[in-house]
């Protein structure tokens, strides 16, 4: 395994500097894009209706057998975040399967001079300080310890301490509290873990932010024919 | 009191019980436990064969409350577990002996029924001061709770004090109190939080151990399993409300008199493992949410400090403001809006004025 990481790492090193266009670059990124969107998509789903769970609904009329809004908000919630969780999974399976630049949003290489000497250089770029990009495949430095501190570990949390709330719902005999219960060892009282778990959703709004903006603008900055979007 | 080694049975054939009234008793406790129908005549047995348990019952720093609601219990008659099923040597509210004469009873006990005596604790010890905020019998409350509690067959925390410090212990816990099992650290402690627990959760519990000599099933944090294991959610009558999107908004609007779901007026019925919703109280008549109020998680840890109970979201006091997961958010998810959109401008202003350069960017990496 070490032995492996280290493989990867001296790769993701001898990557070209130049961005490759044309159909190569397609085939190695496709699953990651196909994950991408499915992922983006999960997310959107569970930002909106985690919203609304956490604040409720304005009521609806009538006799409560006749509606289910709720139930179908929660229910869209739990669907998603299974989907989310899967492809999280698959992502993780990728990561390991897939070449050197699939491993960058798991591992970063804090302990690597050059990672801070281009992380450096990316801070100055997005300062307006020099024009050139460090690297040109696959996430910068500064990407890639957003893409770890902000999406990996926000998500692997979301997902964590989802599930162990999901397992509340489905019982204590049910595998989601067998198998996330051991976060209420962290938290006795469960409003702790939905707190956290809402400020979660925020930073991973914040983290879309960014993200969005940082893809929009270098899309138009570099006029490139192979959009990051696609 | 009582010397400990006479059965449940004699003690009620001695007060002009029947043999059938004891039956029926032992078919009503075997249901309201939720257990077989064989139950029953293993229950009539045990109380028939076994000594009754000795229970040391210590009072720390709290409001006796759940005496107040032990003492209330219909399923089993408190009069049948006090006077008959327990042999309750030592309890502050309800002991006949006072003073030196009473003190002597918990060393006897400790001597004489090693590791056959339950220990019963309400309330917590404070530590700050070297314990010096609880003094019972003149020494500190924490000496007399580790003591009695070496001995101990079992030790059941009574009350939300004893399982997680409960109002005491609230920021920002002057007196130091601590539940008992930050005290007591080498022993299983069974924690019936709730402030006061339902009356049949504690004498269905003592029932339990008294009958069958064991602990029952605990969950992760101690509880058990039989009367802790789903929310009050899980059982709330209103939850067809809940499920239909149909909320209370304010006290006393239109949806509040319609008995609506309380979950936006804060209720902690989702996240407050209790029975209330199952066994209701003051003999199954009602619970908090029926009477038109939301739970407020008096069973769960440090709930005091999950405030307000009247927001769903909890205010967050770290931040220094007091402000909720929402608010913070909006707030940083504000910040990070205007300080992308800053350096789009930025970016834009640059990209104008350095028009006449890019002719020099050509053919570099983009």
């Amino acid at each position: 395994m070490q032995d492996r990481a280290q493989k990867l790492l001296a790769a993701v090193d001898a990557a070209p500097t130049a961005r490759r266009r044309g159909g190569v670059v397609a085939y190695i990124y496709a699953p990651v894009r196909l994950w991408h969107w499915v992922n983006a998509a999960a997310i959107l789903v569970l930002s909106l209706t985690g919203y609304f769970i956490g604040t409720g609904t304005p009521a609806t009329w009538g006799k409560a057998s006749g509606s289910f809004l709720f139930g179908y908000i929660r229910f869209a919630h739990f669907s998603a975040g299974y989907v989310l969780s899967v492809g999280f999974l698959l992502r993780i399976y990728w990561a390991l399967r897939g070449n050197a630049n699939a491993i960058q949003i798991f591992c970063v290489p804090l302990w690597r001079g050059c990672f801070w000497r281009e992380l450096y250089h990316e801070i100055r770029r997005y300062a307006f300080l020099t024009v050139e990009p460090e690297r040109g495949l696959g996430h910068n430095r500064l990407a890639q310890l957003a893409m770890f501190f902000m999406f990996t570990q926000t998500i692997t949390f979301m997902v964590v301490t989802g599930f162990a709330l999901y397992g509340q719902g489905a019982g204590t005999d049910s595998w989601q509290y067998k198998v996330f219960g051991w976060v209420f060892s962290l938290w006795p009282n469960s409003q702790d873990v939905h707190t956290w778990h809402h400020l979660g959703l925020w930073v991973i709004v914040m983290f879309a932010l960014v993200h969005i903006y940082a893809v929009l603008r270098d899309d138009i900055m570099s006029r490139r024919n192979f959009p990051s979007m696609k | 009191m009582g010397d400990g080694r006479e059965t449940f049975y004699s003690v009620i054939r001695r007060q002009g019980i029947t043999r059938r009234s004891f039956h029926k008793f032992c078919s009503l406790t075997a249901a309201s436990l939720g257990l077989g129908p064989l139950t029953a005549s293993r229950i009539a047995h045990a109380l028939e064969t076994k000594p009754r348990v000795p229970v040391i019952w210590l009072h720390g720093l709290e409001c006796t409350c759940c005496s107040e609601s032990f003492i209330r219990s219909a399923h089993p008659l408190i009069k049948d577990a006090l006077l008959s099923m327990i042999s309750l040597d030592y309890d502050h509210m309800i002991m006949a002996a006072a003073g030196h004469q009473a003190e002597a009873i918990l060393e006897e006990t400790r001597a004489k029924y090693k590791g056959g005596y339950v220990l019963a604790v309400e309330g917590n010890p404070p530590l700050n001061e070297g314990g010096m905020f609880c003094i019972d019998g003149g020494k500190p409350f924490v000496e007399k709770l580790t003591s009695m509690a070496e001995e101990a067959m079992a030790i059941i925390a009574w009350g939300t004090c004893a399982s997680w410090g409960c109002v005491q212990a609230a920021k920002p816990n002057p007196t130091g109190a601590v539940p008992i099992d930050k005290v007591v650290t080498n022993r299983q402690i069974i924690k019936v939080p709730g402030c006061p627990p339902v009356a049949e959760v504690m004498s269905g519990l003592v029932t339990f151990i008294t009958t069958f000599g064991k602990l029952p099933e605990l969950d992760r944090q101690g509880r058990p399993s039989m009367f802790y294991s789903e929310r009050i959610h899980d059982k709330c009558y209103r939850r067809s409300h809940f499920d239909a999107g149909q909320f209370v908004e304010e006290w006393d609007d239109t949806n509040a008199r319609k008995g609506y779901c309380l979950y936006k007026m804060g209720c902690k019925g989702p996240t407050t493992y209790n029975a209330c919703s199952a066994l209701r109280w003051n003999g199954g008549v009602s619970f908090p949410i029926q009477s038109g109020h939301g739970c407020l998680g008096c069973s769960e840890d440090s709930f005091w400090d999950k405030g307000p109970f009247y927001d769903r979201l909890t205010t967050i006091r770290q931040f220094g403001i007091e402000e909720n997961a929402d608010e913070i958010g909006m707030a940083a998810a504000g910040v990070v809006g205007l300080t992308v959109a800053a350096h789009a401008a930025v970016t834009a202003v640059k990209r104008l004025t350095h028009r006449p350069d890019r002719p020099a960017d050509k053919g570099k990496p983009s």
